[in-house]
């Protein structure tokens, strides 16, 4: 199953690399990760989606709490929770499929961020499986260039 | 308050630390420091090679619970203690290891002898520092030995560039140590303790499987307390033998893939299994799937990601080895519904079962007259010491059988190198423990393959006037991996076969220590006699039975009660 995982760490010099050193050295994997400031000076805040049965995600949660610069681990996924990730779609966009293209990013409340003769650079935000399903109408109008951020999550605030 | 330099801030930083005793190996990187060290009252060994310091650190470590503390130079000098520090962090054993580094703005050049050790013992050590300010060397220090000795223990590294150490910083006043990301928890939770006795209570064949964490948590006394009061039998890891004392009869040994009938099999049938201070190791379980499959398990560790890491667990207790069996106790101690003398005799007829294993198979060896076992000389050392030497080992059937034939009484005698099993360990440990206690004896128990792994270290010992002891069971292979060749590889010894040698009694002359040889059974008791009676170093070479091997053993992948026997 996947888990999306929240980590707060002191943000030192290494540290992303003792994150992602645990997961290659224990054979753990990871689907992305992303990672920056939190409001707290010093201290960042990784989002980091794997796969694994119950057993590998509680020793991945576990391990990454023992590293000495691991502040907190949240398995956030095991709550309610908002998972969002942006992606930047370079997309072919010649006279007869301009209009079409256009269309679909309305219809995903996407935005033209860069145009040129033959192409829109589009950006979309959206739950991970919304960018997925927008990439799959696009293919075959043509994509020249791909770029995601990697999900970011928060838990639900309980009502 | 006037500012003093880096290097005589670390000084005084390692002494407020209670370190007075340093193994280490000089080189340009760390100059500064030697100077510092030259003007200091810290006793500095000298060794040979840099895995040597840092296994003679790591064993000093071991023998007095103390954080043992290397000093490296930068390139080559860190990498030749890597080794030394994988192995420290297998075995979770605190240490601090100080390594020189190019000036920072050369860092990244690949500047003569630059090496990211930071990077490269990123895997295996607790933590590791690169200093990157004279400013922030004491309290780098501070929490290096901080995170080394608290929690589960571990080795930590601290890197230090050149202009680091000379420049200058005020040396700042001792406070607590206190971070946010680092807060390991050692009082055991109520309710998790009181599930614990309870399935204690209810168990009829129960067995308390005891690893290293006992001995680094110093828990050896609770832990006698809750078997005998209860009269529960014991087997002890590699790591953990001394935690119980190995001559009582409810000890069962070692169990595992070199362990006992008695344990193994006691695991297999026994109903509760106690885990303190162990990790299930696989040469300890075995297959995984028939490892105690019929028992209940309680675990009690610091590290929680021990718990449920190979084996389900049905009542964790994450906390320090040591108040988790107080708690255990005082429960027991409190509790007044039921007699503590009736619950210790609900566990005869267990016992009585236990007893009949050891009577079917004890640990033995087939004797061949004049042909040296072994065994026998372990069994010799064992006798002749009163087993009350502190016992250090090479890696391989020397080993295993310095496990299975010395009974150790106490904790912090037998020092061997478990997680990573690292050839060449003994010697340079058996300098550490010397010097950490210049009045006891110390014996390295050796193969003739790994003693020549770190034999340089000899030069050490007699510089420093340790007496160490070295017995060398030589049988002129590499013999732990040819009895697994003559077991599973139709007798191929590819490359096993070590019958170039160095005379080992010349060698030890060559080095200005004694060298005794026995090659009859009849010459092993004078030799030790010998030995213990000489003053300095001696080295005895015991040519032994060459294809001798070392029994029980479950074979791997096997289930522990499928091992073959004598
Ligand atoms: C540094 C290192 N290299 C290789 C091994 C693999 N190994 C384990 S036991 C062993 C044989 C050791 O031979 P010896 O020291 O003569 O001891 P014996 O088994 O004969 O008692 C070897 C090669 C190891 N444990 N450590």
């Amino acid at each position: 199953m996947k888990h999306t995982i929240s980590v707060l760490l002191t943000n030192k010099p290494g540290v992303l690399s003792r994150v992602t050193g645990l997961f290659s050295g224990r054979g753990f994997n990871i689907e992305s990760l992303c990672v920056a400031e939190t409001l707290e000076e010093g201290v960042s805040c990784l989002t980091l989606v794997t796969k694994g049965d119950e057993n590998i995600v509680e020793q991945i949660t576990k391990q990454l709490h023992k590293l000495i610069d691991v502040i907190k681990v949240t398995d956030i996924s095991e709550k309610a929770f908002v998972e969002r990730e942006m992606v930047l779609i370079r997309v072919k966009a010649e006279s007869h499929t301009r209009a079409e293209v256009l269309r679909i990013i309305d219809i995903f409340r996407g935005k033209v961020v860069d145009v040129s003769p033959k192409s829109y650079a589009i950006e979309v935000t959206g739950a991970a499986s919304k960018i997925d399903a927008f990439i799959d109408i696009l293919r075959p109008i043509g994509i020249k260039e791909i770029v995601r951020t990697g999900i970011i999550a928060m838990a639900r605030s309980k009502k | 308050m006037s500012k003093i330099s880096g290097s005589k801030a670390i000084v005084k930083c390692l002494k407020e630390q209670g370190t007075t005793t340093i193994f280490g190996f000089p080189g340009g990187a760390v100059l500064d420091l030697y100077d510092a060290i030259f003007h200091s009252d810290l006793h500095h060994i000298l060794v040979r090679h840099e895995q040597g310091a840092v296994h003679a650190a790591d064993a000093f470590s071991r023998a007095t619970g103390k954080v043992g503390v290397a000093l490296l130079t930068s390139g080559p000098g860190a990498t030749n203690g890597v080794t030394g520090i994988a192995t420290a962090y297998m075995d979770s054993i605190p240490m601090v290891v100080l390594t020189g580094q190019v000036p920072t703005k050369l860092i990244g050049n690949d500047a003569f002898q630059e090496v990211d050790i930071v990077g490269i013992t990123r895997p295996c050590t607790k933590h590791n520092y690169l200093v990157k300010s004279t400013e922030e060397l004491v309290p780098t220090l501070r929490e290096a030995f901080h995170i080394a000795k608290t929690g589960r223990p571990g080795p930590v590294l601290v890197d230090l560039p050149k202009d680091v150490v000379a420049g200058a910083c005020h040396y700042p006043e001792e406070e607590e140590i206190n971070m946010a990301s680092y807060q390991p928890n050692y009082s055991p939770h109520n309710r998790q303790v009181e599930k614990a006795c309870k399935l204690i209570m209810e168990a009829k064949r129960p067995v308390l499987y005891v690893g290293g964490g006992v001995i680094l948590s110093g828990a050896n006394k609770e832990l006698t307390e809750l078997a005998i009061k209860l009269n529960i039998p014991v087997t002890m890891t590699l790591m953990g033998l001394g935690a119980f004392p190995g001559t009582h009869e409810l000890s069962m040994g070692m169990l595992g893939m070199h362990g006992t009938y008695t344990a193994n099999m006691a695991v297999a049938e026994c109903d509760l299994l106690i885990a303190v201070g162990a990790r299930f190791d696989d040469r300890v379980t075995g297959k995984l799937d028939e490892f105690a499959t019929k028992a209940k398990i309680i675990h009690i560790d610091i590290d929680p990601t021990s718990i449920s890491k190979n084996v389900k667990v049905d009542v964790p207790i994450v906390a320090d080895c040591k108040s988790a069996l107080a708690a255990v106790n005082k429960l027991f101690d409190d509790e007044k519904t039921f007699s503590l003398t009736d619950e210790a005799n609900k566990h005869l007829p267990w016992f009585e079962t236990i007893h009949g294993w050891s009577e079917k198979h004890p640990l033995s060896y087939c004797r061949e007259g004049d042909i040296i076992k072994p065994q026998y000389v372990v069994e010799m050392l064992d006798k002749l010491t009163g087993g009350n030497a502190i016992i250090t080992t090479e890696v391989g059937q020397n080993q295993m059988w310095a496990a299975q034939f010395y009974r150790f009484n106490h904790p912090r005698r037998f020092i061997t190198s478990g997680g990573l099993g690292t050839m060449g360990y003994g010697l340079p440990a058996a300098i550490g423990a010397q010097i950490a206690y210049p009045e006891k004896c110390v014996i390295d128990i050796a193969g003739d393959g790994s003693i020549q792994m770190n034999i340089q270290e000899l030069a050490t010992a007699k510089q420093y006037n340790c007496p160490v002891k070295i017995a060398i069971l030589n049988n002129g292979f590499l013999g732990m991996v040819r009895q697994w060749q003559e077991l599973f590889y139709d007798k191929r010894y590819s490359s096993t076969v070590m019958d170039i040698s160095p005379d080992f009694v010349e060698l030890a002359k060559a080095y200005g220590a004694v060298g005794l040889r026995a090659t009859k059974t009849g010459e092993v008791e004078s030799v030790i006699k010998e030995a213990l009676a000489t003053d300095g170093i001696v080295l005895m070479d015991f040519v032994v039975s060459p294809e001798e091997g070392v029994y029980p053993m479950v074979p791997a992948g096997k289930a522990n009660t499928e091992m073959l026997l004598v």
